[in-house]
C-alpha cells in the first residue's frame, strides 16, 4: 500500500514534447511508471517517446483513461495547465513548474475548490511511490520501498533525508514534494492525514521551512490524531527575517514563519525533532526501533 | 521587487488612491524647485526602500523654501540608518518633496497574501504611524481584516466595515471606502505581493489621503509589466545579489566566513544551518538550482569568492540524477579559471559519485570530499578557523 499514487496509475505529461518534459517522462517511463502520453497543444496526433501525444487534457483523458498528470509548462502557462487538467476529471495533478505568479495561483486555486482533484505543488518535486510510480524530477534510485511516509517543502532536502533513510535499509512507501510556494495545494496536513490512514505507512518524517504556518497546523494535528512515530526537520534556523530565501514562500514575515516557533509546536506535538538535517535518517530508525 | 515610495504613490495615483502634490529630486536645485512650486510648507522625504525613515532622520518638515534647501542638503548623500537597513545605512540619492497637510488622524492599510485560505486580505488599523508588527504583536485586536474574493474583488461593504471600525467620521466614509477600493484594485492588477500605506490620513479638512506607499511586486509576474523594468533601483540592492541574479543563481550575503554553495533552496536553507551547528558561521545563502552545470558552478565560486570575508567554501550538491564526475569536472575547471586558493570542502552525492571523487581527490587544489553532511560541515569549519 501507499498514498495517491501506485502501480495502476496512469500519467500523462502537460508540456510533453518540451525538454523538462521529455527528461523526466523518460526518467519515469525507465522507472515503470505507466505513462500513458501526454499534451502538447498543436502536437495532437504525432508520438512522443512512444505515446501518443493530444491537443487539449480533455482529448488525453478520454483515449487514454489518465487518471494523473505532471506539468512541466512555463510559468505563464501554469495555471492554465492546472485548470485544464482539473475540468477534464484528472484526480491527481502534481504541478513542477516554478515561478507561477501568485494571482495565476489564486485563480487556479479557486477553480479547483469544490472539484474531485487533487493538486501537488507547484514548484515543487513531485511524488513517488518506489518501486511502483514516480512523477515528478526527483531521482528515483535512492528511493526504497517499505514503510516510511515522508512529506516535505523541498526537493533536495528530501533527496537528502531519502538517501539517509535508503541508507539504513529502511524504505518509503510515499514521498511527497509538496513545494515552496506561498499557495500550494496539498499542504503538511493534507499529506500526514493520507500517510495516517495508510496502514502500510508504519512513521512519517515531516520536512518544513520558514515561512507561513503550516507546519504548525500540521503539529497540531499530529497531536490530536496520530499514534504513528513522526520526526520533523525544519530548515532556515539561521535564515535572517525579511529575506526570501530561494523557494517564494521561505520568507519570515512580520515575525511570523521562524523555524524556532515550528520546531516548538513539533516539540509539543511529540514530535522528535532533529536538530540538524544529518539526523534525519537515524532519528527515524529511532523512533522505529522503540 | 521592491518599489520606492514616490513610484508606489505614481501607480496608487493612477487608480485614483489619493496622494499629496508631490515632485521628485535628485539634486537640492531641483528640491527648492519643488518646495517653491509647492508654496514653501513642504515634507522632504529621503527615498530609499527601507522603512522607519523618519525616526533616522530622512523625513524633515519644512515652513519654508529655505528650510527645504537646507534639509535636502543633510538628507541628500547622507547614509540613512533605520532598522531594516543594518548598520551601515542606505547612502540617499533621491528625495520626494510633497506639500505639507494638517493631520487629524494616523491609520493603517495593507494587503497581503493570506496563505492558509490563498487569498488576498485587506487589512485596517486606528494605529497609523506604528510599526504593524508591533500592533499585531500587543494589540492584535486593533487589526481589522476582509478578505478579498478572488474575481470579486473587495466590496464596498467590507471597505465600509473597516472604515467605520477603524474610527473613520460618517462624512468621510465615503472617501475612505473609495480609496481602499482603488487600492485593492490597484493591488489585484500590478500583481503585488504587498501593499501598505502608513499612515493613511484623515485630513482635518475630511479628506483622506495616502502620506506613504509601499509597494512589492510578484517578481514571478513582472514579465506582465513591462512598465515596471525601469523602476527597479539596483543602487538599493546588495552588487553580489545584483550580479548573481543576472546567472538565475539565488544568492543572499550573510555575515559569516563560511561560504557555501548548495542545489535547492531547502538544502541550502539545511546547509547553513548545520555549519552554525558545527560552530561555524555561514556567509551566505546560494541556491544554484536543481540542476547545476558548469557555468553556473563558475559564476557562483567567482560571486562567492568575491566577498572578502569568506574563509573557506563548502559545497553540497545532492544531485541524484545529476552525474558527480561531470559536476566534479565542473568545479575543477572553475577553480583552475579562478586560480582559487581558499579551502574547499565538497561533499556530493548523485550517479557516478567515486569518480566524482577521484576527480576531486586528483585535483591538485585544496580540495577535501566529505562523506555527508555532518562530515562537510564539520570539516569546512575546520578550514575556516
Amino acid at each position: 500500500m501507499s498514498v495517491l499514487v501506485n502501480k495502476d496509475t496512469r500519467l500523462i505529461v502537460q508540456g510533453f514534447t518540451g525538454a523538462q518534459g521529455t527528461f523526466h517522462a523518460t526518467q519515469s517511463i525507465n522507472y515503470g511508471t505507466n505513462v500513458v502520453g501526454g499534451v502538447t497543444p498543436g502536437k495532437g496526433g504525432s508520438k512522443h517517446l512512444d505515446r501518443p501525444v493530444f491537443d487539449t487534457v480533455a482529448g488525453a483523458v478520454r483515449e487514454t483513461g489518465a487518471n494523473a498528470t505532471v506539468i512541466f509548462v512555463p510559468p505563464p502557462f501554469a495555471g492554465d495547465a492546472i485548470m485544464e487538467a482539473a475540468e477534464a476529471g484528472i484526480k491527481l495533478i502534481v504541478a513542477i513548474t516554478e515561478g507561477i505568479p501568485v494571482r495565476d495561483m489564486i485563480a487556479a486555486s479557486q477553480f479547483l475548490q469544490g472539484r474531485d482533484c487533487l493538486l501537488i505543488g507547484p514548484n515543487c518535486p513531485g511524488i513517488i511511490t518506489p518501486g511502483e510510480c514516480r512523477i515528478g524530477i526527483m531521482p528515483g534510485h535512492i528511493h526504497l520501498k517499505g514503510h516510511v511516509g515522508v512529506v516535505s517543502r523541498s526537493g533536495t532536502l528530501t533527496y537528502e533525508a531519502v538517501g539517509q533513510l535508503t541508507s539504513l535499509g529502511i524504505g518509503q512507501s510515499t514521498c511527497i514534494g509538496i513545494g515552496g510556494d506561498p499557495i500550494i495545494g496539498t499542504t503538511h496536513i493534507d499529506a500526514i492525514k493520507l500517510f495516517n490512514e495508510d496502514h502500510e505507512t508504519h512513521a512519517i518524517v515531516i520536512i518544513g521551512e520558514i515561512g507561513g504556518k503550516n507546519e504548525e497546523i500540521a503539529a497540531a494535528y499530529v497531536k490530536e490524531h496520530v499514534k504513528k512515530p513522526v520526526v520533523g526537520f525544519i530548515a532556515g534556523q539561521t535564515a535572517p527575517p525579511g529575506r526570501r530565501m530561494g523557494h517564494a514562500g521561505a520568507i519570515i514575515a512580520g515575525g511570523s514563519g521562524k523555524a524556532s516557533d515550528k520546531m516548538a509546536a513539533m516539540e509539543a506535538a511529540g514530535i522528535t525533532v532533529c536538530s540538524t538535517p544529518a539526523d534525519i535518517g537515524q532519528k527515524v530508525k529511532e523512533r522505529l526501533s522503540n | 521587487m521592491k518599489i520606492h515610495e514616490y513610484q508606489g504613490k505614481a501607480v496608487l495615483a493612477r487608480f485614483g488612491v489619493p496622494v499629496p502634490k508631490g515632485k521628485t529630486a535628485f539634486t537640492v536645485p531641483e528640491a527648492e524647485a519643488a518646495a517653491k512650486e509647492l508654496g514653501g510648507f513642504v515634507v522632504v522625504k529621503a527615498q530609499i526602500h527601507a522603512g522607519g525613515r523618519g525616526k533616522g532622520g530622512g523625513v524633515k518638515v519644512c515652513k519654508t523654501v529655505d528650510d527645504a534647501v537646507e534639509a535636502s542638503r543633510k538628507i541628500l548623500g547622507m547614509q540613512l540608518i533605520t532598522h531594516q537597513t543594518g548598520p551601515q545605512g542606505q547612502k540617499v540619492r533621491r528625495l520626494l518633496v510633497e506639500e505639507a497637510l494638517p493631520i487629524e488622524k494616523e491609520m493603517y492599510l495593507g494587503i497581503t497574501l493570506d496563505r492558509a485560505s490563498g487569498k488576498n486580505v485587506f487589512m485596517a488599523s486606528s494605529e497609523g504611524g506604528m510599526e504593524i508588527e508591533e500592533v499585531a504583536h500587543h494589540s492584535p485586536e486593533k487589526i481589522l481584516k476582509e478578505t478579498i474574493e478572488p474575481g470579486v474583488g473587495l466590496q464596498p461593504f467590507q471597505a465600509r466595515n473597516l472604515a467605520f471600525g477603524i474610527g473613520v467620521p460618517a462624512a468621510s466614509v465615503n472617501g475612505a471606502v473609495k480609496a481602499m477600493i482603488a487600492l485593492a484594485k490597484a493591488y489585484d492588477e500590478i500583481d503585488a505581493s504587498l501593499a501598505e500605506i502608513n499612515p493613511f490620513i484623515l485630513l482635518k479638512d475630511g479628506r483622506v489621503m495616502a502620506l506613504d506607499a509601499k509597494l512589492n511586486l510578484d517578481d514571478n509576474a513582472l514579465y506582465r509589466h513591462p512598465e515596471f523594468t525601469d523602476l527597479r533601483d539596483l543602487d538599493e540592492e546588495d552588487p553580489l545579489e545584483v550580479e548573481a541574479s543576472k546567472f538565475s543563481l539565488n544568492y543572499i550575503k550573510l555575515d559569516g566566513n563560511i561560504a557555501c554553495m548548495v542545489n535547492g533552496a531547502g538544502l541550502a536553507m539545511a546547509t547553513m544551518d548545520i555549519i552554525k551547528y558545527a560552530g561555524g558561521e555561514p556567509a551566505n545563502f546560494l541556491d544554484v538550482g536543481g540542476g547545476a552545470n558548469e557555468e553556473q558552478i563558475k559564476n557562483a565560486f567567482r560571486i562567492l569568492l568575491s566577498d572578502s570575508a569568506v574563509k573557506a567554501v563548502l559545497i553540497n550538491i545532492f544531485g541524484g540524477i545529476l552525474r558527480c564526475d561531470v559536476l566534479a569536472a565542473g568545479v575543477v575547471n572553475a577553480a583552475r579559471e579562478l586560480g582559487i586558493k581558499l579551502p574547499v570542502v565538497i561533499r556530493m552525492e548523485g550517479t557516478n559519485v567515486e569518480e566524482g571523487k577521484r576527480i576531486i581527490r586528483e585535483s591538485g587544489f585544496n580540495f577535501q570530499v566529505a562523506e555527508g553532511m555532518k562530515d562537510a560541515a564539520e570539516k569546512v569549519v575546520r578550514a575556516a578557523r
